[in-house]
């Protein structure tokens, strides 16, 4: 494990297959640049950075790719998309008939056909082969792991991490990777977890709790830990890693064997089209040849698609890998384009987290002697000055703001002059200062401050509580602020309003799915009305309050009876059973080995806004495939006007009427049909592989958009295409 | 007034007819076959065939009820025929056994591709006794077929699609048979006969003779077209002055042929509970049918300046404009009823009923079958549609997976493998290129326009084709079995599928399938499905023969 | 198996059952419509001259003679027996119509369409006005009638479309032939 840990790492260029020392974060990172987490609303997907996109970069790829191409030619490979193997037969017999009876033109359909199967391998290896480079360097980290056992009777062993079983105990110290998938039973340790996440920021892990989780692969950098180890050799969370980006694990998802089942209904269709054209031709008086036969299917058959299928759902895959997104299955990925609604943990996703302070609301009118703003601001200030909580210092930050420079006093000046802080306490509920002037501060849930107020003789104006109300009232929640100047009765200065505070942008965001079909709910364990208030603010469409592990399953049931898919973030174990009910359910790497278990995909940046992303990739999986299948089909309009009249012409010296691309001879029109067929798949994949564009919008807009591209386009294309093909052909020295 | 004035004034009023039954009709059917509520004659109906009607089927027993009472009314039917000699009324008709085979297999799958004359080969009994019930039990089983396609789009996670007895009672009672007795009334204050007379030889004025036919063919006709069965009670069928006896009687037929299978999007759109799905899919079937009878009308009226005129094989009375009309709409109703020879037509025109055939009868459709074949279509589209916005494609919330898919796709296999394999073999095979009348391309359109006839239970013909040897009439009732009764288990299972799911709401992000855009690819994906199948032997048959 | 056997043995008692309804009742409703309301349509719409039936008002003849105003021709010879067409297209329609057009004496091109193609019933009554008008001539010479008569005749017996749009203006022959009949009997007489 040598430099796979460093940072520098991250920023290696070269995925090629060859290269073994690129770790995962490294193969993503050259293809999605860390950039993209900052990713903000209203950014489409758009695939892979500049780099990979290039056309050096690609050319590389494609044309190191050609020799496992190559190997690809096995029939028993070609079987598995049959519109491809459908070609491979037709090659095959091509090239019997060239060989028997060799010509020019025969050669030339016959090398062209072998291009098109080779074509459709070497789209499908480039993008098998950006998985290869990130495997490597896992497989590395797995193999050269050993690991110290503990026996029975107390003593270690060090055997091979390969034999470990499932309850095991291992000791791991400091400099030393961690041998299998477990959970910490004892001790605590800082791990770095950049063979991982590529996140090169140690993390903490410790016995109990949601941290307890490590992953095998990871160094443990300071102490040491027990750890139990949670699964098998060969099933840890790097052994799928590693299956999953080198597609060993990859199976066909349902929408693209549904997919499938319709190429192969269409090729069957036009297999028989054209057998039925031998004896349609015989009774018109001029058999065709083999040859032109085997060209036409070929033109015919969705071979486009039929090429670049695999190549999409790899990409597809490849896409999350590059989003520091695991799918455990590429059903998930589908399934992420489907979801009609989304939960959302208010906490860290929709809202920053903490309460902060908003406001200080000032009590109206002295009533007994004169309390101003700027009292209350000092109190509020003095009083929170000791207070380390985020809301804490989100008070002494606003309260800061209002006050004079002279009169911040910083905690060191106030202790050193006698200052007694109190701190707060389950009991008391408030916290404050006594000052050596003898003043006293106190800042604190309403009931208990008011009491503090009370029990000193002190008179609680109804104005406060009608502060106090109207802040809970809006979702906030007030605290309270009193003091007491030496021997006078206490009074109630007025309210700090704490708010939670929605993230910037989050709005937008929900609007973006909302146009998507996505309704997004929030689960918070707030009390209603501040759930409502943040909610409305958010701009979520709903939202699960005082929420409990069984609410939210009983909430992703009730979605899921109503026919919509689910899909939500967690990273407790109490997450787990909900993760494993919602249709998508997205793991936080820094979550419990129990969360990540039952979800089918995990994070490693541990992100819950990501599940948007997730969305996004799943539905560009879908349109992509969509597209080129429209594609594919809407080209054979004009590759029959290419060559049903260059067959027929001779017998029908009419039919040249269809000739619309006025093609110069009947070879060299339906060559060119062949060579258009064979070239549009290799200008196709990078397509395939970057996906196609997808902006969130309403369907029908989608539609619109995606028919006239790559509909109009589809029909358009090859017209132009097959044209520019034959004037250089014709122009060739045959 | 000029022929093209009279001839869009005759569209205009039957596309106003069929607006204003559309409506009412779509509605009654809708109440049809929800209605909780048996009527009397029903129950008795129910009673003497020992069903009971409250219970429900899934589709396997769906499907087993469909293939059940159809062998049966095969067996019944072919039985009658070759026993016709020995019944009353036989009148001398005659057929052989293939020729029976075929008539019953033909009659049973709603094709009424006829190797008989009318005149000749059926006896008044077999007419009335065995191919007028046909004409209703065929229709209402394909009314049956799609009322349970259309329940699995609307029920949600249930388990049956229906009672097949029910579906298919009710659809005689309740639909045909009233609107049958209605036509027939009207077709014979037309003078279109119903007697029992025998034939009778007359002399003529100029001192020649003449067979004067009789038979009970207004009742048979009404059914005939009503149940877009298209079998004629004489050989020249809508044609014969007897079937069609002048211009409103033949605007009659047009309607009835159209008037269900225009009905029935509407039916559909009330059963899933959204007006606009029966809009979407009525619009694609009207836009198919108006293109047709655009192109049929197009290519004869362009042929009629010739010395010919374009009579050739048509009536004085209906010119050449009503009979492109019926042309294109008996082909695209899966009728199959002729008042004009359609190879006669101009190698155009006759490519245009072919191609209206070649669109697999969905504009508008067979009775029912019309429906259920534009919801296959419809599940294509959204299949491909869907994926292109990004999600599992569905229809009506029913989601198109891979079970759905291959059930779509292996049913819109069905004729295009039939006609394909079947014209392939025909073209090389003596047996069948020794019946054909013509020669060249159109001797090719002859033998296609058979295969494509019967697969697609139409029943017109290239009529100079003698189709009645036991090779063709063998080859042809297997195309007419399978093309019906394949797609039909397959609607029965896709039926079960959906019925299976549970229905999805609509949101932003799932694609609407009733607007323009969708409507517009819907009429896309069967247009270009059919000519991207179809056209290589299109080019070698009418194509040739028009650009020669 | 037995569920098969069960809704086969409901669909063979279905169909007999639809038999006695549609195979049988509903045929004879409307028979007896006919014989109520339309009784003379039912039978034909039968032509009698003299108390014996000549023909059908729907059905064409075939006529002999020049004195006849003469039909379309008819693959079936306009006898009845079964009705049809030539089914002919093509090529082998022009040289059809080349053969219709010796026999019949007359110049393709030079006369309406419906003189030399035949119909698809081999029963087509009627003629277009064009035709009939084209052999008044003929038939006034044969029968030494004034070919204005004849033509007012003619004239008499077009029917223009129905409602003025349904269907082609058309002549019965038939009825114009019995027309013309008559008016030759009264001539002579």
């Amino acid at each position: 494990m040598t430099p796979s840990h460093t940072p520098t790492s991250t920023t290696v260029t070269n995925p090629s297959a060859d290269s073994a020392e690129v770790t995962l974060r490294g193969a993503a990172g050259a293809m999605a640049p860390r950039a993209d987490h900052g990713r903000r609303p209203g950014t489409a997907v758009t695939g892979p950075s500049p780099e990979a996109g290039s056309g050096r970069a690609l050319a590389r790829q494609l044309v190191t790719s050609v020799p496992e191409a190559v190997r690809k030619l096995d029939p028993r490979h070609v079987w598995r998309s049959p519109v491809v193997f459908v070609v491979w037969v037709g090659s095959l017999v091509t090239t019997v008939v060239a060989v028997a009876d060799p010509s020019w033109f025969a050669w030339a359909v016959t090398l062209w056909l072998w291009a098109t199967v080779l074509f459709a391998n070497v789209a499908e290896a480039v993008a098998e082969g950006r998985g290869k480079a990130q495997a490597a360097t896992l497989r590395a980290a797995r193999t050269t792991t050993t690991a110290r056992r503990r026996c029975a009777d107390g003593s270690f062993e060090t055997v091979a991490a390969a034999d470990l079983a499932v309850g095991d105990v291992v000791v791991v110290r400091a400099g030393e990777v961690v041998p299998g998938d477990g959970d910490v039973v004892e001790g605590m340790a800082t791990v770095d977890e950049s063979a991982i996440t590529g996140e090169s920021a140690p993390v903490i892990r410790e016995s109990g709790g949601d941290r307890c989780a490590v992953t095998g692969g990871t160094t443990v950098l300071s102490d040491g830990i027990t750890v139990r180890i949670t699964s098998k050799p060969g099933e840890t969370f790097i052994d799928r890693m590693i299956a999953l980006v080198e597609g060993a694990a990859r199976q066909r998802t349902p929408n693209e064997v549904a997919l499938t089942i319709l190429l192969t209904t269409l090729t069957i269709i036009f297999v028989l089209a054209v057998m039925a054209i031998q004896p349609l031709a015989v009774y018109s008086g001029r058999e065709q040849s083999v040859v032109v036969l085997v060209a036409l299917l070929v033109c015919l058959i969705p071979t486009t698609i039929g090429a670049l299928l695999s190549a999409i759902g790899i990409a597809g895959m490849d896409r999350l890998v590059q989003h520091n997104v695991l799918a455990m299955s590429g059903r998930a990925v589908e399934a992420a384009g489907d979801v009609s609604t989304l939960l959302l943990d208010k906490t860290g996703t929709i809202t920053f987290g903490n309460r902060r302070a908003t406001e200080l609301v000032p009590l109206d009118g002295p009533v007994d002697g004169g309390h101003d703003r700027s009292e209350l601001t000092r109190a509020a200030y003095l009083s929170s000055l000791a207070d380390e909580t985020p809301e804490g210092r989100s008070i002494v930050e606003l309260a800061g703001e209002g006050l004079a420079d002279n009169a911040c006093d910083d905690l060191a000046t106030l202790r050193r002059r006698g200052a007694a802080f109190v701190e707060f306490t389950a009991q008391t509920r408030m916290s404050g200062v006594d000052l050596d002037d003898g003043t006293a501060v106190r800042k604190g849930a309403a009931d208990a401050v008011c009491r503090w107020v009370t029990d000193a003789g002190g008179v609680v104006q109804p104005g406060a509580l009608e502060a106090v109300e109207s802040i809970a009232t809006a979702g906030g929640t007030p605290l309270v602020v009193a003091s007491r100047r030496g021997d006078e009765t206490p009074a109630v200065l007025g309210v700090v309003h704490l708010k939670d505070v929605v993230k910037p942008g989050m709005s937008e965001r929900f609007a973006q799915l909302r146009a998507m079909g996505i309704r997004t709910v929030m689960i918070t364990g707030d009390n209603p009305l501040t759930a409502r208030s943040i909610a409305a603010e958010a701009g979520v469409d709903d939202y699960l309050a005082e929420a409990t592990p069984e609410d939210k399953i009983a909430l992703i049931r009730k979605e899921q009876e109503g026919g919509r898919l689910v899909a939500m973030t967690g990273d407790g174990t109490n997450d787990a059973p909900a993760l494993a009910q919602a249709d998508v359910g997205v793991a936080m790497n820094t979550g419990t080995s129990a969360a990540k278990e039952a979800a089918n995909m995990v994070d490693l940046d541990s992100d819950p806004t990501k599940l948007i992303d997730v969305v996004s990739i799943g539905k560009q999986l879908l349109i992509t495939r969509g597209a080129l299948t429209t594609f594919s089909i809407a080209n054979d309009i004009a590759k029959y006007f290419a060559i049903i009249p260059a067959m027929f012409v001779v017998l029908f010296p009419g039919l040249d009427a269809l000739n619309v691309m006025r093609l110069s001879t009947p070879q060299s029109a339906m060559l060119s049909a062949v060579i258009f067929n064979a070239l549009i798949i290799v200008a196709l994949i990078p397509l395939s592989l970057r996906g196609v564009r997808y902006r969130p919008s309403g369907s029908t807009a989608l539609l619109r958009r995606n028919l006239l591209v790559y509909g109009l386009g589809g029909v358009v294309a090859p017209f132009v295409g097959i044209k520019l093909i034959d004037l250089v052909v014709s122009h060739l020295p045959l | 007034m000029s022929d093209t004035v009279s001839g869009l004034l005759t569209i205009g009023v039957l596309v106003a007819a069929l607006a204003a039954s559309h409506l009412p009709l779509g509605a009654w059917l809708a109440r049809v076959f929800t209605d909780e509520h048996h009527w009397r004659v029903e129950r008795l109906v129910y009673r003497l065939c020992r069903v009971d009607p409250s219970s429900e089927q899934r589709w396997t027993t769906y499907a087993v009820a469909v293939l059940g009472v159809s062998v049966v009314g095969i067996a019944l039917l072919s039985g009658l025929v070759v026993a016709q000699g020995a019944l009353p009324l036989a009148r001398g008709a005659a057929m052989g056994w293939d020729t029976a085979l075929n008539t019953a297999v033909s009659f049973v799958t709603n094709t009424n591709w006829q190797s008989y004359a009318g005149e000749s080969g059926a006896s008044p009994l077999v007419q009335t006794v065995g191919l007028t019930v046909q004409n209703f039990v065929s229709p209402a089983v394909g009314l049956a077929v799609a009322v349970a396609l259309v329940r699995g789009l609307a029920r949600s996670g249930g388990a049956t699609v229906g009672n097949f007895w029910v579906d298919l009672v009710r659809g005689c009672v309740r639909v045909l048979l009233p609107l049958a007795l209605v036509g027939a009334v009207v077709l014979l204050l037309g003078g279109v006969v119903q007697n029992l007379g025998a034939p009778t030889t007359v002399t003529t004025v100029s001192g020649g003779s003449q067979v004067i036919q009789g038979g009970l063919v207004a009742s048979q006709e009404a059914i005939k077209l009503l149940g877009t069965n298209g079998g004629g009670y004489f050989n020249a069928n809508s044609a014969h002055p007897f079937e069609n006896p002048n211009a409103v009687t033949n605007l009659v037929q047009v309607f009835l042929m159209l008037v269900i299978p225009f009905s029935l999007p509407r039916t559909y759109g009330l059963l899933v509970g959204d007006r606009r799905q029966g809009w979407a899919v009525l619009g694609f079937m009207a836009t198919l049918w108006g293109l047709m009878v655009a192109a049929v009308t197009w290519a004869e009226v362009s042929a009629s300046v010739g010395p010919l005129g374009a009579m050739e094989g048509k009536e004085v009375r209906f010119g050449v404009w009503s009979s492109a009309l019926f042309g294109a709409s008996t082909t695209g109703t899966s009728t199959g009823a002729v008042n004009s020879l359609h190879e006669s037509y101009s190698a155009l025109g006759g490519g245009g009923v072919l191609f209206s055939m070649l669109l697999g009868e969905v504009s508008p459709g067979g009775v029912g079958s019309g429906l259920y074949g534009a919801l296959l279509l419809a599940l294509l589209t959204v299949f491909v549609s869907g994926l292109m916005v990004g999600r599992t494609p569905e229809l009506l919330g029913k989601q198109v997976g891979r079970r759905e898919i291959t059930l779509t796709a292996l049913a819109l296999l069905v004729m295009p493998a039939l006609v394909l394999v079947f014209t392939g073999v025909g073209m090389v095979a003596p047996i069948v290129s020794s019946q054909m009348l013509a020669t060249g391309p159109h001797g090719l359109t002859e033998v296609m326009y058979a295969y494509v006839s019967a697969a697609n239970n139409n029943g017109s013909a290239f009529a100079g084709f003698s189709a009645d040897t036991p090779y063709t009439n063998l080859t042809l009732a297997l195309c007419m079995l399978l093309g019906r009764f394949v797609p039909i288990v397959l609607v029965l299972a896709l039926a079960g599928a959906l019925v299976a799911q549970r229905r999805r709401p609509a949101t932003s992000g799932s694609l609407p399938t009733h607007t323009p855009t969708f409507a517009g690819l819907f009429v896309g994906v069967a247009v270009v499905v059919t000519g991207l199948t179809f056209f290589p032997a299109l080019a070698l048959g009418p194509l040739a023969e028009a650009l020669s | 198996m037995t569920n098969v056997i069960k809704q086969s043995v409901a669909g063979l008692r279905a169909l007999l059952v639809l038999t006695v309804l549609l195979g049988l009742l509903y045929p004879a409703a409307v028979w007896v419509v006919g014989q109520t309301v339309a009784r003379d349509q039912a039978a034909g719409s039968l032509v009698s001259v003299d108390g014996s039936v000549v023909g059908s008002s729907l059905l064409g003849q075939q006529w002999s003679g020049d004195q006849w105003f003469q039909g379309r021709p008819s693959a079936s010879g306009y006898s009845g027996e079964t009705s049809g067409g030539s089914n002919l297209a093509g090529s082998a329609l022009g040289d059809e119509v080349a053969r219709r057009a010796d026999a019949a004496g007359l110049t393709v091109g030079a006369v309406p369409a419906d003189a030399l193609t035949a119909s698809a019933s081999g029963l087509d009554p009627h003629i277009s006005p064009a035709y009939a008008v084209a052999q008044v001539e003929r038939v006034a010479a044969a029968r030494g009638l004034d070919a204005t008569r004849v033509r007012q005749l003619v004239g008499a017996h077009t029917e223009d479309r129905i409602a003025g749009f349904l269907g082609e203006p058309h002549v019965d022959v038939l009825e114009l032939n019995l027309a013309l009949a008559r008016l030759t009997a009264i001539g002579r007489g």
